[in-house]
């Protein structure tokens, strides 16, 4: 299997290149859906000078937008899946492969918290998020479909960062929650929210979400870290060395732990709560980007 | 402080032991350990800005060389060591003091939770949640009631007109179990810093290992790890082969074979080690950590008389393994060395010179420049094997050698004959891993018990008519689907 080229595994790296694209264009798609639904239910009213607003008219659009980001969970998740059957590995070797998986996820979380909470809405910053992080992930970190390099092949490579990757797309989506819900607080306190934002949950609602999010997925980030310990105790000799990565995916679950506490024990809500998480999600961005291109330590892998 | 200045500045009459319980009460409050908790967080950021010692000790060295002063002060403060700092430990320390303080109390008090009754039913159902009125029979009410928590787990509490009913204990258990595995973990980490050992040694291919502390380039002990208590084994390299993708020039597998003698002496048995697969013995370790190239290579002095010869370590700088060392021919008059680099695959460039293409070896150079002098290994400075000090000598020549060719420097001559590789063994010993191991996956078991168990109460309470109402703990969404669920059973029931 080293080194070997055949036509099917080029091939195979082509398609799933052409799918991210394809992506690119199915996201605009979703964003301006989804612009369109919050932005154009606006009507002016001639008679009063209040801004009323038609959901009706504007149903199609974000019906649109979600067919949209469903087809877009499709096709990222044939990309992701061809980039790895043309390295015959899993696509988890570098941070082009780490970013596109990422988005699969976020788009998952986004496609779960609708199912369950129908939050239409959160289509907007999701698919905005998604966009960014394809683009960069085409443009700035693209590397050629590869091998693994040896330290990297362990079954435990799909173990942890497949459970590193899902936790990341939920913080992520807590996140935009969070950042949601101090935005309409802000509305809300100067005499209320604006017309786009009419259809965005209760504070309350936005609250509780973001929480919810965080303590489902707070054991999942935990078994990450253990998997990676697992993984470093195997391949550098211990299970803890406080490498950049390792140091800053600790202080990201120190502080979501605190978050929980906050929130269970003291009982934290509202906008402290939400700065809170926004922090700890913040740590995990950081790790992500900072640690991964700027950074040093055991954790750079081939080039990015 | 004295006695006297905790009267002075504290309340007055609470006296020292008073003090002490305060504190201690300060220490295992909630809102403490919170602080605690984040400022371990915000603690361990430094160590992932600035270089560390045990990581890379050649950075730490580098910002001495840059700027002393500075370097000096950051010292002082342990930046270059965070995670062994005594600020670090303290807070680390303090947070666990708490932690037990504030998780002890609460196991002794849920054991003897565990086995009592739930509380009595309050006297005014309406003020609770999700309250209910249910239009049966108030006779048989609280037997079909009975019937339908029972069948829904929860423990029950039977008076004469009311029943209280309480679920979802499991979650305080896997909260104090998830706090009590950190506990051990933290127990674990210790074990294996006082009890370890940890060392390197670099092989070439044909070399002899024996686990004797004479034989590593660097090794630690834990403090309380006598130097005796190594693992008697012996390990000979055979052979060693990287693999490299011909497109990306990325490596794509390492194998180490090796024969190990385990115990010294016995029959050697072949052992294949990689990257992700070391060779254990017991709770010791080997890992494949580095690997490089030795440049072989054979110094002649004037007369032809060999002055040194054999394999020379050199260390890799770039991806493509160009590697750089020095060659210390001591026994020569004056002294010679040289400054090496060795390029497993040679290209040329205007702007670069000679560089390396790809990490194999497939058209080897080195790169000598010849030096003359004191090469300072008298001095009593302890000296790198991989650098070679200038400072009391002079270049004589610069030469760029293909395999077999030899270079005259005037005095004497080197011939570049081959090449062998050597790899970086790791042995490590830790006895507190499994410790550490154990109290994580108790950890996140009872993370998962604690953050999906829902703790709530139920009362029913037979009067004029039935009432139904509840409590969740926390908030936890679900208890009005709960009561619901026990208002239709009780009406189904009245009904048949």
């Amino acid at each position: 299997m080293q080194g070997r080229v055949d036509m099917s595994s080029t091939q195979l790296a082509y398609f799933s290149n052409n799918a991210i694209y394809a992506c690119l264009i199915i996201f605009t798609i979703a964003f301006f859906a989804h612009a369109f639904e919050v932005s154009w239910s606006v009507r002016n009213v001639e008679s009063n000078d209040k801004t009323e607003f038609d959901f009706e008219k504007t149903k199609r659009a974000g019906r649109i937008g979600v067919a949209m980001m469903i087809l877009g969970f499709g096709a990222l998740l044939v990309a992701v899946v061809t980039r790895g059957l043309s390295a015959h590995r899993v696509p988890w070797g570098n941070m082009y492969e780490f970013s596109i998986t990422g988005a699969l996820m976020l788009t998952a979380a986004y496609l779960f918290a609708f199912a369950k909470y129908k939050v239409r809405w959160l289509g907007l910053p999701v698919s905005i998020s998604v966009l960014l992080t394809l683009g960069t992930a085409i443009t700035v970190l693209y590397r050629p479909s590869a091998p693994l390099v040896p330290a990297l092949k362990s079954p435990w490579l799909a173990i942890h960062v497949l459970a590193a990757i899902i936790s990341g797309g939920v913080f992520l989506v807590a996140n935009l929650v969070a950042a949601t819900f101090l935005l309409m607080e802000r509305y809300e306190k100067r005499g209320g929210r604006p017309a786009w934002a009419a259809k965005i949950p209760s504070l309350d609602d936005l609250d509780q979400l973001s929480y919810r999010l965080v303590a489902f997925v707070f054991p999942l980030w935990t078994f990450a870290i253990i998997a990676g310990a697992i993984w470093a105790e195997s391949a550098w000799g211990k299970y803890w060395g406080w490498d950049p990565k390792e140091t800053w995916a600790f202080i990201t679950w120190v502080s979501y732990a605190a978050y929980l506490h906050a929130r269970v024990t003291v009982g934290w809500r509202g906008r402290r709560a939400a700065w809170l998480c926004i922090f700890a999600g913040s740590t995990f961005l950081f790790n992500y980007i900072y640690v991964n291109i700027w950074g040093t330590g055991l954790h750079t892998y081939s080039g990015l | 402080m004295s006695e006297k200045e905790i009267n002075k500045t504290s309340a007055p009459d609470i006296g020292a032991i008073g003090l002490l319980r305060w504190a201690w009460r300060q220490l295992t409050s909630m809102r403490t350990a919170l602080i605690l908790l984040m400022l371990l967080g915000v603690a361990a950021i430094p160590g992932s800005l600035f270089p560390q010692r045990n990581q890379n000790p050649q950075k730490v060295d580098s910002y001495f060389n840059t700027d002393p002063t500075l370097a000096k002060w950051m010292d002082r403060f342990h930046l270059f060591n965070v995670y062994a700092s005594p600020w670090f430990s303290a807070i680390y320390l303090l947070l666990f003091i708490s932690l037990i303080g504030c998780v002890l109390p609460r196991t002794f008090h849920h054991v003897k939770e565990i086995g009592r009754k739930p509380p009595l039913t309050p006297k005014f159902l309406n003020r609770m949640e999700g309250y209910e009125n249910v239009s049966v029979d108030p006779s048989s009410a609280l037997e079909n009631a009975k019937k339908w928590l029972k069948k829904n787990h929860y423990r029950i509490r039977v008076e004469a007109d009311s029943i209280s009913a309480e679920k979802g204990y499991a979650r305080e258990t896997g909260n104090l179990l998830f706090h009590l595995s950190l506990i051990l973990i933290l127990i674990g980490v210790a074990l294996g810093s006082l009890f370890g050992m940890k060392g390197e040694a670099i092989l070439n291919v044909g070399d002899r290992f024996i686990n004797t502390p004479t034989s590593y380039d660097n090794i630690t002990y834990g403090k309380f790890q006598g130097q005796g208590s190594l693992v008697p084994f012996s390990l000979t390299v055979k052979d060693f082969v990287a693999t490299y993708d011909p497109i990306t020039g990325e490596p794509s597998d390492y194998v180490l074979r090796t024969t190990i003698a385990d115990p010294i002496g016995s029959n050697p048995k072949p052992v294949t080690i990689k990257v992700n697969k070391p060779w254990t013995h017991g709770s010791t370790k080997v890992y494949l950590q580095a690997n490089g190239y030795s440049p072989v290579v054979t110094v002649r002095d004037k007369s032809g008389n060999v002055t040194f010869s054999g394999p020379v370590i050199f260390l890799p700088q770039d991806s493509d393994l160009s590697s750089l060392g020095a060659i210390k021919i001591p026994d020569m008059n004056p002294q010679i060395g040289f400054i090496a680099s060795f390029i497993p695959t040679a290209g040329s460039s205007e702007a670069r010179g000679i560089f390396s293409t790809y990490p194999e070896v497939l058209d080897p150079r080195l790169v000598l420049s010849a030096w003359q002098g004191n090469l300072g290994l008298d001095s009593g400075n302890p000296q790198s094997v991989y650098s070679l000090d200038t400072s009391k000598m002079k270049k004589i020549g610069l030469k760029a050698l293909t395999l077999g060719s030899t270079y005259d420097f005037g005095v004497g001559s080197i011939t570049f004959y081959g090449w062998k590789s050597w790899v970086n063994l790791q042995i490590v010993d830790d006895p507190g891993k499994m410790y550490a191991l154990f109290g994580a996956i108790f950890a996140i078991l009872g993370l998962l018990i604690s953050l999906f168990t829902r703790q709530r109460r139920i009362w029913v309470k037979v009067g004029e008519g039935v009432e139904i109402a509840g409590l969740a703990k926390n908030g936890i969404p679900g208890l009005n689907e709960e009561i619901l669920a026990l208002k239709s059973a009780l009406e189904n029931a009245g009904e048949s």
